[in-house]
């Protein structure tokens, strides 16, 4: 048992977070440079993170969850706005039914962003969402388990003015892709990895605006102070970094065990740092808002759009409500006639 | 990352997993009852002579030299079986280790590691809680001798304690933080008065408070220089923070545990608040377990007595008290009707977490000023 990081994840490490800091925003105002963002896109699959859980060619990922969670974290790090998370998780699902990814597709989900779509008949029956999708195809489930695809239409849009949430019109048509029924197993392992990659960005996102926060409170100054000289103010971001700190020890046991334990208990530890990490992320970024100030409440500083971040990467796959409801369903037996899907 | 046993890890697992079903001795819980307290004793030397405690410690001073991800397993198995937690002592072997001359070492390490000599640690005094350093006991060189006077409190197992880790002003001329020194000081013998003190759960051999008056140690008991008593328990109780040293993530687990199989039993007679309070508990003791794991690895860098064993010790005060909502959300009603509820001295137990070991006030200040570098008022 060594949960440090092998010398190469470490300098995976390094190179996302460099990445990250270089072309990821630093202002509200960058997030409308086209240019900035192309090159960010641009360097993301230069790097061939996008095919990180692409076959190896033994069925089995190219890179485990932890190196895709890792890179997740650095994105989330500096709000990044390029697709990953979605497309990996394509790539992923489409690995496990045997079949060649579309690049950069995503994976659609059901309104409440909770579990993958399933579609039964030959166009879709209700509004679904692709979720960080860098392309203009999506994935959905049909019942047998057969991998499907659809094709998004209309704008982008969302609360997260970082990745892109394409709506699906009910009624689109799903195209049948060739590939073998996707189990139980397969499907659990997935959420997994969809787990600990929406609580690694959370995790990341976490300690950017904290690293803001901070910076922040050491520079306002009022009553001829900093404001980070103040007890208040201190334990406030304190508590903060505690809670990042907790979420970060969560989140990587999912990462690890999408990969090597049993698909239900890689689950349920997802479903565990997804709990914790979502409760501490609105928690983190209510904190920096509030540490910013007056200032914090205007579009132009930073921290909503890490706040924004943490409420879609929060509900996709489930917030700690969810998770929650989850836990008290396969720990507590409170299976209390309430009808459930695939979660 | 591997989250997984090593050959050698899963051996030593199912040893202990075995040990522990022959030897289990059925203790009631440390939070809410004396009897674990009066028998503690009798655990930790059964679980040492099995060769199940003082796993990362030196050999020649008992321990058995291996990694520190060995407690991890030690505090799983002790969880799973619902045993007693393992005795939280590893802040004094780092205290003692870190400042201790050899002849301090070799003298006393063998007996606190293996149960032989029981310890408790005289540091806070009425006076002096978060300030520690502003503490009045004095300790007057006289011959090969010192000679102590002063009042401790919050001083765990006094009265069955062989020795205590002493803190006591040695020199009052010089700022407060600097006229401290450290000893080993034998509790039997005359000039000190003992006297229990009871918590809001009831508990009563836990805490004591302790009077030395005129009570003498040899001066060969001092550990470190004179004057090192405050970076000697700056070392300890950033030690003491940490739930890795403490051991106590097998307790909270147990609690977990047990809470959920109270509403498994008939989840329909529970409200949804309750099964939420029971399901973040876990989730919160399932956070501290993989905290402990992360920083039970990265001791295989190197031991670090830095300040994040303040964010360890948040995130432990935070579980528990998570648990003592948790225990008394299931109790209910119960928890008022019948005034030796279980649930009910779980949670009024969990109150001190948040005080004992440094309060969370002062824990914050660390991380806000140590670890986040922002500026000081």
């Amino acid at each position: 048992m060594d949960t440090r990081l092998t010398p190469e994840q470490a300098e995976l490490q390094r190179t996302a977070r460099q990445l990250a800091r270089q072309l990821g925003p630093r202002a509200v105002a960058d997030l409308d440079d086209a240019k900035r963002r192309e090159r960010l896109a641009e360097a993301v699959r230069a790097a061939g993170w996008l095919e990180l859980r692409q076959d190896r060619g033994d069925g089995g990922p190219l890179a485990s969850g932890v190196e895709a969670a890792l890179i997740a974290e650095a994105l989330g790090e500096t709000v990044a706005d390029v697709a990953f998370s979605g497309p990996v998780l394509a790539a992923d699902l489409a690995r496990r039914a045997g079949v060649s990814p579309v690049p950069g597709a995503g994976v659609a989900f059901a309104a409440d962003l909770v579990d993958p779509a399933v579609v039964s008949g030959p166009e879709t029956d209700a509004p679904l969402v692709a979720v960080d999708a860098g392309a203009a195809t999506a994935y959905v489930l049909v019942p047998e388990g057969e991998g499907h695809r659809v094709e998004t239409s209309g704008p982008s849009g969302g609360s997260d003015l970082t990745r892109a949430l394409r709506p699906i019109q009910a009624g689109a048509r799903v195209q049948p892709v060739d590939g073998s029924p996707l189990t139980r197993d397969d499907l659990d392992a997935w959420t997994a990895l969809g787990l600990a990659l929406t609580s690694a960005d959370l995790v990341g996102l976490m300690r950017g605006v904290i690293d803001a926060s901070v910076a922040y409170a050491g520079e306002r100054k009022q009553y001829g102070v900093a404001i980070g000289s103040f007890q208040a103010v201190q334990h406030l971001l304190a508590e903060a970094h505690t809670r990042m700190e907790g979420a970060a020890s969560a989140a990587a046991y999912p990462a690890w065990a999408a990969d090597a334990l049993a698909p239900d208990e890689a689950r349920a530890a997802g479903r565990v740092a997804k709990a914790y990490a979502a409760r501490a992320a609105r928690t983190v970024c209510e904190t920096a808002v509030q540490v910013h100030g007056g200032i914090g409440n205007t579009w132009d500083c930073m921290v909503h759009v890490h706040l924004r971040r943490a409420l879609l990467s929060s509900q996709w796959f489930g917030g700690d409500g969810e998770m929650l409801r989850q836990l008290e369903r396969t720990r507590l037996g409170a299976d209390l006639g309430v009808p459930h899907g695939l979660s | 990352m591997d989250f997984r046993d090593s050959p050698e890890e899963a051996d030593f697992r199912s040893r202990l997993r075995a040990w522990i079903a022959e030897n289990d001795p059925g203790l009631p819980a440390s939070s809410t009852d004396d009897e674990y307290w009066a028998r503690q004793a009798e655990w930790h030397t059964a679980l040492y002579d099995a060769g199940f405690f003082g796993l990362s410690w030196p050999k020649r001073f008992g321990g058995r030299e291996l990694p520190p991800v060995y407690d991890v397993i030690l505090d799983d198995e002790l969880a799973a079986a619902g045993a007693p937690p393992r005795p939280s002592l590893g802040y004094l072997v780092q205290g003692i280790t870190t400042h201790g001359s050899e002849a301090i070492q070799e003298r006393f390490l063998p007996g606190l590691i293996s149960g032989r000599e029981r310890w408790c640690q005289g540091f806070s005094e009425p006076d002096a809680g978060s300030d520690l350093a502003a503490l009045r006991t004095t300790a007057r060189r006289d011959g090969d001798d010192y000679v102590l006077d002063g009042h401790k409190i919050w001083t765990s197992y006094s009265d069955v304690a062989d020795w205590c880790f002493l803190l006591a002003r040695t020199d009052p001329d010089v700022p407060k933080h600097k006229g401290l020194s450290a000893f080993a000081v034998p509790m039997r013998q005359p000039g000190i008065e003992q006297y229990p003190l009871r918590m809001i759960n009831g508990i009563t051999k836990e805490f004591g408070q302790v009077v030395f008056d005129g009570a003498r140690v040899p001066a060969e008991n001092r550990i470190g220089e004179p004057g090192e008593g405050w970076r000697i328990a700056m070392t300890i109780v950033a030690h003491e923070r940490e739930p890795g040293e403490v051991g106590y993530v097998s307790r909270y687990m147990k609690t977990a545990k047990d809470l959920e199989a109270k509403v498994r039993r008939d989840p329909a007679a529970f409200r949804s608040d309750q099964r939420e309070a029971v399901a973040w508990a876990f989730v919160s003791a399932e956070m501290l377990r993989l905290h402990v794991r992360r920083r039970l690895s990265e001791r295989l860098d190197g031991v670090d007595h830095g300040p994040g064993g303040s964010v360890d010790k948040l995130l432990m005060t935070w579980t528990e008290q998570a648990l003592g909502h948790a225990a008394l959300a299931v109790s209910g009603a119960q928890a008022v009707v019948d005034g030796d509820d279980v649930a009910l001295k779980i949670y009024l137990y969990s109150r001190a977490q948040s005080v004992m070991g440094g309060t969370s006030q002062i824990q914050k200040n660390i991380i806000a000023q140590r670890i986040l570098g922002l500026p000081t008022g």
